[in-house]
């Protein structure tokens, strides 16, 4: 008797948590599902902005849109390739520099952490460095996507420990085998450090990809615009580009511009979205290392 | 390591591969932080952007005096606290909660799907996701509907212009899009829990309740801590990619946190010395709560960073 009255209390409390588990997944879920039903909805369903679980008229008239804006198509292509240039560079950089830092016989190393380590304390803000990119002829130019973040302390930290672990036997006999300090780093340490390359250049990159405010302070030409800014002016600002503007005016006056954000908004995400499944691992691995440093 | 200095410049020369790593690393630094941070003296300057740092006058604390008489700038502070406030007496024991749950849950399968799903939204740009909420909130959105569908309200609300709403709106859209990631830390913290402790205290008779409260709360405390620390002494920060995703016009009464006044005053207005300024007096005070912060924890509870 008494044994069945706890296994039901129990499993009371089971039902509520896993229902409320199930919610949370919902609640997760819902708005990207809600956005990419109703960038197949025809723009007129779009604009009525009604929960729909499904499409109710299919239509890819507003991808065709996004897919035929040159100017958004110039978006994807800046963003692609600050996402690809600057995680390349951000990797290959902080690596290169946590490796020679990770050495304990490199001179000068107490006074290098600490000139690294006042960094992460102290920082200028935002006037400082808008002043300081315009100096530098950054401003308006895409390298400010790649050269101001091409180096993070934490990350670099994260590379310096993981090198540490790599055992020095491995080192040493590259060493006696004529090696240089770039040939050991590039042929014996980075190959067996695939693990937290690959953490450090998902974040690298989904930052690359998801940032807009780089793009809001520091470009002005149309042209070197990332598709997340786009994107910003779009939803926040309600600015149309030419083309959208044409194609509101095809589709009449009902506000279709509802149809064309959600299309955006899902081809700025697709990529995410894709990769996701694959890529979370490393993600909350890159999360775990960083929690156990800091 | 040589006591001569002929030896030293030699074992410099030996190592120059490993120095030649780390040199562009040092001037990367003194460029983009280092600079920066000298950059701050024109809060004591009229700095004007077009002519060279030392041709513009020294004019001492003008601009101190200057924000600190500002109305707007007090309104931001108030806005910073308010919403500060929010996310973490209300917002920071979510991620914890939902840990604790979570960790409740028997099948190993569903747990991990459960968590995998929960931080998919924070690897979303905050475009999609403020974008997504401004068309629920706006006119005919889901919010709407869906409040009129229970009830609650009669007429539709434009939540997002109306000020009052917006501390609420950046407090919840915060807590769906980083809940599942603010607990990833606390989830680690729990399976490094020896389970030990949990057999012996069910052997001691002690309930779900209490095995939670004695054994998990009193194990993850540090990590709790060590976190909260870090919460209040960003008080004074916002999340501002959220913020500016989320501002109009008509909501900028109680929109504009302290970041957003730097960058408006700062860029928009283009008054660099009166907002680096502002950015100035926001370090050191940031700074100072972090000690502070620190040393309270300590205190309490003998957790802290330093």
């Amino acid at each position: 008797m008494e044994r069945r009255r706890r296994f039901r209390h129990i499993g009371l409390f089971e039902v509520c948590n896993t229902l409320l588990m199930l919610a949370v997944c919902f609640l997760t879920l819902y708005p990207m599902w809600f956005v990419f039903v109703n960038s197949l909805n025809s723009p007129q369903q779009a604009s009525l902005g009604t929960v729909n679980w499904f499409p109710k008229e299919l239509s890819l008239a507003s991808y065709s849109v996004v897919f035929n804006d040159k100017t958004m198509m110039n978006g994807f292509y800046i963003t692609t390739l600050r996402t690809v240039v600057g995680t390349a560079t951000h990797v290959l950089f902080t690596a290169i520099v946590a490796y020679g830092l990770s050495k304990s016989n490199l001179i000068g190393r107490k006074a290098y952490m600490k000139i690294a380590l006042i960094t992460m304390l102290f920082s200028g803000g935002l006037i400082p460095s808008f002043i300081l990119m315009t100096k530098l002829g950054l401003y308006d130019n895409f390298w400010v996507f790649i050269i101001p973040s091409m180096y993070t302390f934490f990350n670099m930290v994260i590379f310096m420990s993981f090198f540490r672990t790599i055992p020095d036997s491995l080192e040493e006999s590259a060493k006696v085998d004529g090696a240089s300090d770039y040939g050991v780093l590039f042929r014996i340490v980075l190959p067996n450090s695939m693990a937290v390359i690959a953490t450090i250049s998902l974040f690298s990159a989904v930052y690359h990809w998801n940032d807009y405010y780089q793009g809001v302070i520091y470009i002005r030409s149309q042209n070197l615009l990332p598709l997340q800014t786009m994107l910003y002016k779009i939803i926040a600002e309600n600015s149309m580009s030419f083309m959208q503007q044409q194609a509101m005016a095809q589709f009449g006056a009902r506000l279709p511009g509802n149809s064309i954000k959600f299309a955006s908004m899902m081809v700025a995400t697709l990529p995410i979205l894709v990769v996701y499944p694959f890529i979370q691992r490393y993600l909350v691995k890159g999360v775990m290392i960083g929690a156990i440093k800091g | 390591m040589f006591q001569y200095r002929t030896g030293q410049m030699k074992a410099l020369l030996k190592q120059w591969q490993l120095q030649s790593m780390v040199i562009p690393g040092i001037i990367w630094m003194f460029i983009f932080c280092y600079i920066p941070m000298f950059w701050l003296i024109i809060a004591f300057m009229d700095y004007s952007i077009a002519k060279p740092l030392f041709d513009s006058p020294f004019v001492g604390l003008k601009h101190f005096q200057d924000f600190l008489s500002d109305e707007r700038f007090w309104r931001s502070i108030r806005n910073t606290l308010g919403m500060s406030s929010i996310k973490l007496i209300l917002g920071f024991p979510i991620p914890i909660l939902f840990a604790l749950l979570l960790n409740e849950i028997r099948s190993l399968r569903f747990k991990r799907t459960v968590q995998t799903i929960s931080y998919l939204p924070h690897f979303i740009a905050w475009t999609i996701f403020g974008g997504i909420a401004l068309n629920w909130l706006g006119e005919g959105g889901v919010i709407n509907q869906l409040m009129m569908a229970i009830g609650v309200q009669e007429r539709e609300i434009l939540f997002n212009s109306e000020p009052k709403y917006f501390w609420w709106i950046t407090f919840f859209t915060d807590t769906l899009k980083e809940t599942g990631w603010s607990a990833i830390i606390y989830i680690a913290a729990i399976s490094g829990i020896d389970p030990g402790l949990y057999e012996a205290a069910e052997l001691d008779g002690a309930n779900r309740w209490q095995r939670m409260w004695h054994i998990t709360i009193q194990s993850i405390r540090p990590t709790i801590a060590i976190l909260f620390i870090l919460a209040v002494s960003g008080i004074l920060g916002s999340n501002f990619e959220q913020i500016f995703m989320l501002k109009n016009n008509m909501n900028m009464r109680m929109a504009e946190s302290l970041d957003l006044y730097i960058y408006n005053m700062g860029l928009v207005s283009g008054r660099h010395s009166f907002s680096t300024a502002v950015l100035f007096a926001r370090s050191i005070v940031a700074l100072g709560l972090l000690f502070l912060a620190n040393s309270t924890a300590k205190k309490l509870t003998g957790d802290s960073i330093f």
